[in-house]
């Protein structure tokens, strides 16, 4: 048992390494402890764990486990090159979408059912800041997912919600509303830029913080918005 | 990279791919309908002798029951109003609660509920059918005509939605084809459509605002196109507003001064079939005057242009309105916006138009008959999904789903706008000792309270495992498919007690509803099945053919001959047996097929698992000889401990 795990423990760190390394295999070290190698569901061959397509019958496998940065072949970090990302999606939507199997057998078509959702989940967490840092930091082992997993929020930022949301409550016209937008915007891109700072120097304390406030500002942000359609429907 | 190396689906066509058997494109509109096919790469919309494209959608039943669809149905209406029945998409998914709301505008005579069955039945001339059924009768009317035309077969269809339906209104379109004996290749949103059709002609790149005003229901959707990728970022619309409330805006003005006996509902479809005659009218003309036959009494109305634009404003602004707020939500200026491409026949009125214009700052798109490029969009798209194609339309929720929670509160689930195919789990506890069962109510909309959106299942999670209280973990898993439509799934994570759930939309059909309209619909129906099984059955072999012959060329040095020749044999005889039409042959040969190879496919995993591990000692290798040695090392120990794993 311990031998084992001492084992898998070592085959890990070797995997990850070779990871970094050998690019050509990346997806076949994305799962320390799982087998590197299954059995195609179609063929029976062999498809290194994490690859979308059988090499041999070009047959779609099943999502895996990959994280959201390792599925669209990105680096892990909150830094993020959003053409990259971009492109990979788009490029992945293309081979593994449902469109693409529409005549396909039932089982192919569940399959890229699920990839195509495991890609949309991916991109639509990495492409918003807010919920790139909540997964980062979750990936990290900062649970910021949950509700009231960060104990008690920084007197500081109830102070600044509550004072923009009075100054939002206030707002009657649509100059008002859009000050209080310019504001909160302001307050974003800084909030971000900061939570970069932090994800650099691995400060996860600092980055649950931040994530709280950037969850505040943008619980107002989107409170700027429906004044705004409110406006609209006055006027 | 492997990923490139992977053969687009459609390049190798499937085997036994009948060629006859063409896919259309439908639009299947609330005033009208298109279908529209792709011939030689080109997008042709279906005209009838007289070049017409459109088929009104206005079914009228004979006293027997059978349909009569399009133009002829609709000349009848001023003759047997009771017997035609028009606009019958605004009632698709619908439930009685629905049409109560909206009961005074339509032309219908809603039976009332007799079972307690949520599914709305109108009367005409005498019939009781639902949604589903008098929709099914418009697709065979379209599905025969495009055979007519076509001198072909046709059983499979994308099918357009306006992308404001919900999950019930979905699903009744998918159940009304099915009826029709359409296989949906998928359903796509109207304005997604319409995007394709402009995308591929006019190799647009950048943002587009789509904005569909048809005859009962209004879309607007943004659209990012970039080198043949086609991204919904944000949709919204209202799926009770269109060219018809024009139609009734000007009904009732003129109506207005009746001062006989109450209009009956025949006078009051007359009114309306003028109605949309006048709007027609003042699109071209500035003033005109009509004749209207009230209760065998004629009476002439006058109305110029600024008077009906007066009365369509407040609609019009209503569509504005929808525009800024869904700009707002994809966090976009009207600047950003590089066109706007105009659909449905409703934007033919000026004032649209002229209001589109002024809102989005540049003067709309609409070099494709808007009446037409939903349809084309729809054959394109159908030629996509069966043929190939260098496109791909990525779509988004137009609603928010979430279920109910304590205190008649929505929790939001999905938010609208997420891009599909999609699934989201969420985690729930029971809240008594020994609670063995849950009731789970998903809806759909972006209001607070729950019976403000719309109900779309209910339904009760069993079998949950005695505990105490808070105890028991039951994760519900929503998702949407590439279609829009919803299926839920759960598990008890303590136990692993798994229960999938059928979620049919509060007003939907059952199965067995479904079972009994397609036997009552179809005489052939066996037959059909029949064919479809043995279709089915066709592809599946295909594929495992498909995938013994690759593994072959690529593995087949680790046969002897005695094992090569027995796999040869086994490939000729599916291939017969694919060549017949015997579908328990086929599944037969297959399943021998599996067995046959079982040896060769562990040779296989040998290799390949051998390979894998060799293959990332030649990395390192590379990298720095030294470390060779631990690296090797390590791969024995992770083997040793993989078959331990085993």
């Amino acid at each position: 048992m311990n031998a084992t795990s001492e084992y898998s423990a070592k085959r890990k760190v070797t995997l990850v390494q070779a990871k970094a390394d050998g690019a050509a295999r990346r997806d076949a070290t994305e799962a320390p402890g799982d087998r590197i190698v299954q059995a195609c569901w179609s063929c029976q061959g062999p498809v290194a764990v994490g690859e979308p397509f059988c090499p041999s019958c070009k047959a779609v496998q099943p999502p895996g486990q990959a994280d959201h940065f390792q599925r669209l072949g990105l680096p892990r970090g909150f830094e993020i090159d959003t053409a990259a990302l971009e492109k990979s999606y788009f490029q992945m939507q293309r081979l593994l979408h449902p469109d693409r199997f529409a005549t396909r057998t039932p089982k192919e078509k569940t399959l890229s059912q699920q990839q195509a959702t495991s890609l949309n989940d991916a991109y639509e967490t990495l492409k918003d800041p807010l919920a790139r840092a909540a997964y980062l930091a979750n990936l990290m082992g900062r649970d910021v997912l949950k509700e009231d997993g960060n104990g008690p929020v920084d007197p500081m930022i109830l102070m600044e919600a509550m004072e923009m949301r009075e100054a939002l409550a206030e707002a009657e016209t649509a100059e008002d509303v859009a000050t209080v937008t310019k504001r909160a915007q302001g307050e974003i891109a800084d909030c971000e830029s900061e939570l970069s700072d932090a994800f650099a120097a691995d400060d996860l304390d600092q980055a649950a913080a931040l994530i709280t406030r950037l969850k505040y500002l943008r619980k107002l942000a989107d409170d700027t918005r429906a004044r705004r359609a409110e406006l609209r429907g006055r006027g | 990279m492997a990923l490139l190396q992977i053969h687009e689906p459609g390049e190798t066509p499937a085997p036994h791919e009948d060629d006859t058997n063409v896919a259309v494109g439908i639009d299947l509109g609330t005033t009208n309908c298109v279908t529209a096919v792709v011939v030689d790469g080109k997008a042709e919309v279906l005209r009838d002798e007289d070049g017409q494209a459109l088929v009104p959608s206005v079914v009228a039943y004979a006293p027997d029951g059978s349909p009569i669809v399009g133009g002829l149905a609709k000349s009848l209406i001023a003759m047997r109003p009771d017997s035609v029945v028009s606009s019958i998409k605004r009632l698709m998914g619908r439930g009685i609660d629905d049409i109560k709301a909206v009961a005074g505008h339509l032309p219908f005579q809603v039976e009332p509920s007799e079972d307690g069955a949520a599914m709305v039945r109108i009367n005409v001339g005498g019939h009781k059918l639902t949604p589903v059924e008098i929709s099914s009768h418009i697709l065979t009317a379209l599905k025969e005509r495009a055979e007519g035309v076509l001198d072909r077969e046709v059983t499979r269809a994308v099918i357009t939605v306006p992308a404001y339906f919900d999950d019930a209104a979905r699903t009744a379109t998918k159940d009304a084809a099915r009826l029709a004996g359409l296989e949906v290749l998928r359903l796509v949103n109207e304005p997604t459509a319409a995007a394709l059709a402009y995308g591929l002609d006019k190799e647009a790149e950048g943002l587009y605002a789509v904005y569909d005003l048809g005859g009962g229901t209004f879309d607007i959707s943004l659209l990012r196109m970039e080198k043949g990728v086609f991204q919904v970022l944000a949709t919204s619309g209202d799926a009770a507003l269109g060219g018809d409330d024009f139609d009734h805006a000007i009904a009732e003005h003129f109506l207005k001064d009746w001062t006989g006996e109450t209009p009956g509902a025949g006078a009051v479809k007359q009114a309306i079939a003028i109605a949309r005659q006048v709007k027609e009218d003042l699109s071209t003309a500035d003033s005109g005057t009509w004749a209207l036959d009230l209760g065998g009494e004629q009476q002439s109305f006058s109305l110029d242009r600024a008077a009906f634009e007066e009365l369509i404003t407040p609609l019009v602004a209503r569509t504005l309105s929808i525009c800024e707020d869904v700009l707002d939500d994809a966090d976009v200026t009207p600047d950003d916006v590089k066109g706007v491409v105009l659909v449905g026949g409703s934007t033919r009125v000026p004032l649209v138009r002229k209001k589109v214009a002024e809102l989005f700052g540049r003067e709309p798109l609409a070099d494709i008959d808007p009446d037409e490029v939903v349809a084309v969009g729809a054959a394109l798209q159908a030629e996509a999904l069966t043929v190939g194609s260098d496109t791909l339309l990525l779509d988004v929720t137009p609603l928010s789903l979430g279920i109910e929670t304590m205190g008649g509160l929505t929790e939001k689930i999905i938010p609208r706008n997420t891009p599909i195919p999609v699934a989201k789990a969420q985690e729930f506890t029971t809240y008594q000792d020994g609670q063995t069962a849950m009731a789970v109510h998903v809806v759909q909309g972006e209001r607070e309270m729950v019976d403000q959106n719309r109900s779309l299942a209910r339904f009760t999670l069993r079998g949950i495992p005695p505990m105490v209280a808070g105890a028991a973990r039951i994760r519900v898993t929503y998702a949407v498919d590439a279609d829009g439509l919803m299926t839920v799934s759960a598990r008890e994570e303590t136990t692993g007690t798994e229960q999938s759930i059928e979620v049919k939309p509060s007003y939907g059909l059952s199965e067995d509803e479904m079972s009994q309209m397609l036997y009552d619909s179809m005489k052939n129906a066996k037959e059909d099945m029949t064919q479809r099984l043995i279709a089915e059955a066709r592809v599946e072999a295909g594929r495992a053919l498909g995938a013994v012959k690759a593994a072959m060329e690529i593995d087949g040095d680790l046969l002897d001959d005695g094992e090569r020749t027995e796999i040869t044999a086994l490939l000729a005889a599916t291939e017969a047996a694919i060549a017949g039409d015997d579908r328990d042959a086929i599944n037969a040969v297959v399943e021998k097929l599996e067995e046959g190879t079982r040896s060769f496919a562990e040779k296989r995993m040998d290799r390949g698992i051998r390979a894998a591990l060799r293959g990332v000692e030649v990395d390192r290798l590379d990298e720095a000889a030294h470390e060779r040695d631990d690296v090797v090392r390590d791969y024995n120990h992770a083997r040793k401990s993989a078959d331990v794993g085993d």
